[in-house]
């Protein structure tokens, strides 16, 4: 009977994954184009912007936070790093960018771990800041990259390094360090103390709003990567491109099942989370459907995922 | 067995949690108008026991036959309709809503549209408070009553639902003396009404003044069912732990060293007022008081976590600014708190994690987390403090109270602080290993170490103090120290300030 309890609670913990292979592999009968190495790559490469952001973010959600930011995040520091390229030159606009993603973090940071202030308003309004600068920046226009045939900025989002696209690179290497900061170190230990239990941390003499300010300030780095690559592999950008990424980000959080209250969740699963969004979407468009039905994958996923969690915790499907 | 009626009783109960066996078959008998306690150590399975009761979990084996019927109790909502009600270890009202919507949670009149009948809530809950002699109206809220006021609102219910099996999961264990008689009339009352009580608390006196019958747990087995007026407490205490107990309180036997802290008029408004005193090394200071007289905030304002308004400081003779918590831990100042659960634990992180989590810096080499160091440091307090866990992962929320308890003293004293402020230290822990934390305490203090005991319990701070303070209503109001600590000097001292602001 022992045996029979741990068969549930592997499904209970897994059911998630297991619905997936089951998916993968229908999906696979369906789609012959699906399970071969140049899709999978592209899908790796496609989902790696929002993996890369998801990483960082990770770390604010742990904390028993959100990021709303994050997407006008991306619009505006891809539409600056794109511009600079023209005008400083790609390091310069590098530097530029990964500065704007830092700055962003700290004002979230400061105002969330210091003041207290709400996080979803404080991120919320500050979507609206970025998007409005990203307005006054551009004027509304789009801005491209003049040069894209011939420099080295392209690396990063067309690039690739033994047959894997850079992107995929920056995504799994990051996700390695990011994983070690967050489960081996004093920092990580610390995130999850101050996720776990806010009032205890304090007791426990951990500085609870430099941790969220910290926390702010990765998810504001990884938002600036990720501009780094989208800038590179459209060499252009609009004010609209990063429009709906905070939502598919915590979407991919959510569906590896890292919990909204704090206190728990992980790299890798954020990661395996975003991949599951990403393939879920493309065998949706291998298939034939519209390109649009992302919208409301992100939606079924959203919802399905948060009532698994609710249900193994309350261990039946309905209240 | 055939002549007297049981309301509940439970036969074969066995409950598994992965690594453990809670219960293991166990019977155990409810009868009407009777108070029967349920003692054993920490990690016994008492608790596990009434949440089956309560629709909390499940049993894995065995059944409860209630009023004469086999029954299944899957959920509280089942429990309650059944009449069977308990009154948990941490108290489980909502703080912002009012005491009538605590009382009827989750079965809240409603009209036709669903929308609450507010008056015919009130009008309930004010007969139940009263039949209870309550002195607070049905449209307070409830975070701002006292522990014990709350805890008479969860007993409310009992009287609201009409019930017939009440438990109660270590009632006293934040409530003042004469709280605690007002918990045993009501008690008594509930009993002439023939409701079946089950009493849990590591307190022998209470149960031998409350309790009709005794059963003792031990690893999740019975152990025996006795009349309380068939045994004694050295009896029990054997059953439960397997061999006497060695009940007298070990004092230090320290030389006292020089100053290690002093505090003048330390005052923050609205909490306490002018305190001023001192401690030195190998001194036990018993700080004594009622539960509210301010002493927490006393040692959470030295400890940093709270800002004095005005007063000095001074470490090892010198005088400092009021440190941060950081501050006072590196500098050897360490204060377990009062409320494990939200102060003393992180309950979602594994146990070896909370122990060191204060310490991050020194288990760790250039911010790399030493599992090794951390894990030494884990099993050394899980066997000095005889922890029941399954091991150094297993995070604290699934494990018994005192046990939880444990670790909070695990946490601070793997630090060898110069000063350690325990508040409340022994609260929920069984007196096997409540007399182990006093001899360590002592041990403690004998290698130098100066400790504040915070306690509400008399004995605790008469047997190992070397001196003690009393406080009241925030003002420390007594000091005594060798021939003059007794009962009814500390007595005296904390009621005689009452009588002169009343
Ligand atoms: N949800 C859970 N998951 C895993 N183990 C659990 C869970 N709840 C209780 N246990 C284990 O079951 C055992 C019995 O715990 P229980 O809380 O019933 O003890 P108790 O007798 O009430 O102790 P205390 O006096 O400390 O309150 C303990 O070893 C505990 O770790
Ligand atoms: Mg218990």
């Amino acid at each position: 009977m022992i045996g029979e309890k741990a068969l549930k609670g592997f499904f209970k913990r897994n059911g998630l994954l297991l619905a997936f292979a089951f998916f993968l592999a229908v999906t696979a009968l369906n789609a012959p184009a699906f399970l071969t190495v140049g899709n999978i790559l592209d899908v790796l490469r496609q989902v790696s912007i929002v993996g890369t952001i998801a990483i960082g973010v990770t770390f604010v959600v742990i904390t028993g936070r959100f990021d709303l930011s994050v997407g006008s995040g991306l619009t505006l520091l891809t539409v600056i790093v794109v511009d600079q390229n023209n005008i400083v030159g790609p390091l310069g606009a590098i530097i530029m960018a990964i500065f704007g993603g830092l700055m962003v973090g700290v004002w979230n940071g400061l105002l969330i771990g210091y003041l207290k202030f709400n996080a979803l308003i404080v991120t919320l309004a500050m979507l609206s800041l970025l998007q409005g600068l990203t307005l006054w920046y551009s004027g509304g226009a789009n801005v491209n990259v003049h040069n894209a045939q011939t420099t080295w900025y392209a690396f990063f989002g067309r690039g690739d390094l033994f047959g894997v696209p850079v992107p995929v690179w920056i995504l799994l290497v990051g996700g390695a360090i990011a994983s070690f900061a967050l489960m081996k170190t004093r920092f990580g230990r610390s995130v999850f103390s101050v996720g776990g239990n806010e009032t205890t941390s304090k007791f426990s003499g951990i500085n609870a709003p430099k941790i969220v300010l910290f926390a702010y300030i990765i998810s504001g780095f990884a938002t600036a990567c990720a501009a780094i690559i989208m800038g590179s592999r459209v060499m252009g950008a609009q004010s609209t491109i990063g429009q709906g990424y905070e939502l598919n980000v915590l979407a991919g959080i959510i569906l590896g099942g890292t919990s909204l209250l704090g206190g728990s969740g992980s790299i890798w699963r954020t990661i395996v989370g975003v991949a599951m969004l990403g393939f879920i979407q493309n065998a949706l468009l291998l298939m034939g459907f519209p390109y649009y039905i992302q919208w409301l994958v992100t939606w079924v996923v959203i919802i399905l995922a948060v009532w698994i969690d609710l249900a193994a915790k309350r261990g039946k499907i309905l209240t | 067995m055939s002549e007297v009626k049981n309301v509940l009783s439970l036969h074969g109960i066995s409950k598994f949690f992965p690594g453990v066996k809670a219960l293991d078959n166990v019977s155990f008998d409810i009868r009407p108008g009777e108070v029967h306690a349920l003692v054993g150590e920490n990690g016994a399975g008492k608790s596990t026991l009434m949440k089956i009761l309560a629709g909390l979990y499940n049993p894995d084996q065995g059944n409860i036959i209630h009023q004469d019927k086999h029954v299944k109790i899957r959920n509280p909502l089942e429990a309650r309709t059944r009449g069977i009600l308990l009154i948990h270890q941490e108290l489980s009202l909502s703080p912002e809503l009012s005491v009538a919507e605590n009382i009827y949670l989750g079965a809240w009149p409603t009209n036709f549209f669903g929308v609450l009948k507010k008056r015919k809530l009130n009008k309930d809950s004010l007969i139940a408070l009263s039949a209870m002699g309550c002195d607070f109206g049905p449209k307070v809220r409830v975070g701002s009553l006292s522990i014990a006021k709350r805890q008479m609102v969860e007993i409310a219910r009992a009287q609201a639902f009409n019930a017939n099996v009440v438990i109660f999961d270590e009632p006293t264990a934040s409530l003042t003396d004469t709280e605690k008689e007002q918990l045993f009339n009501t008690i008594r009352e509930l009993k002439a009404r023939d409701v079946g009580i089950v009493y849990i608390s590591h307190k022998m006196d209470e149960i031998f003044e409350i309790a009709d019958r005794i059963t003792v747990l031990r690893d999740g087995t019975v152990q025996g069912t006795v009349h309380t007026k068939d045994t004694n407490i050295n009896l029990i205490t054997k059953m439960m732990i397997g061999r006497e107990l060695n009940t007298f309180f070990t004092r230090a036997n320290s030389e006292i060293g020089s100053e290690v802290l002093r505090v003048e008029k330390l005052c923050r408004k609205g909490e306490f007022e002018n305190v001023s005193f001192s401690i030195k090394s190998g001194e036990v200071l018993g700080l004594y008081g009622l539960i509210g007289a301010g002493r927490s905030e006393v040692a959470e304002t030295i400890f940093g976590v709270r800002k004095a308004d005005s007063g000095k400081i001074a470490w090892m003779e010198k005088e400092i600014n009021f440190p941060t918590p950081r501050q006072a831990i590196d500098m050897g100042l360490c204060l377990a708190p009062e409320s494990r659960k939200e102060q003393g634990l992180v309950l979602n992180m594994s146990g070896k994690n909370n122990v060191t989590l204060p310490h991050l810096v020194k288990y760790s080499n250039y911010t790399v987390m030493d599992w090794r160091r951390e894990l030494a440091t884990f099993e050394k307090y899980r066997e000095v403090l005889d922890i029941k866990t399954t091991g150094a992962d297993q995070e604290v929320v699934q494990l018994s109270g005192g046990n939880q308890q444990k670790f909070v003293l695990a946490k601070w004293l793997c630090n060898e602080p110069d000063l350690l402020i325990l508040d409340e230290p022994t609260r929920g822990i069984d007196v096997g290993s409540k007399s182990a934390i006093h001899a360590l305490i002592a041990g403690l203090a004998e290698q130098g170490l100066a400790v504040i005991v915070i306690s509400s319990e008399m004995p605790e701070v008469l047997g190992v103090s070397h001196r003690i303070l009393t406080m009241s209503e925030g003002r420390l109001n007594g000091e005594f120290s060798g021939m003059e600590m007794t009962e009814s000097n500390l007595i005296n001292a904390v009621s005689q300030h009452l009588e002169q602001t009343a």
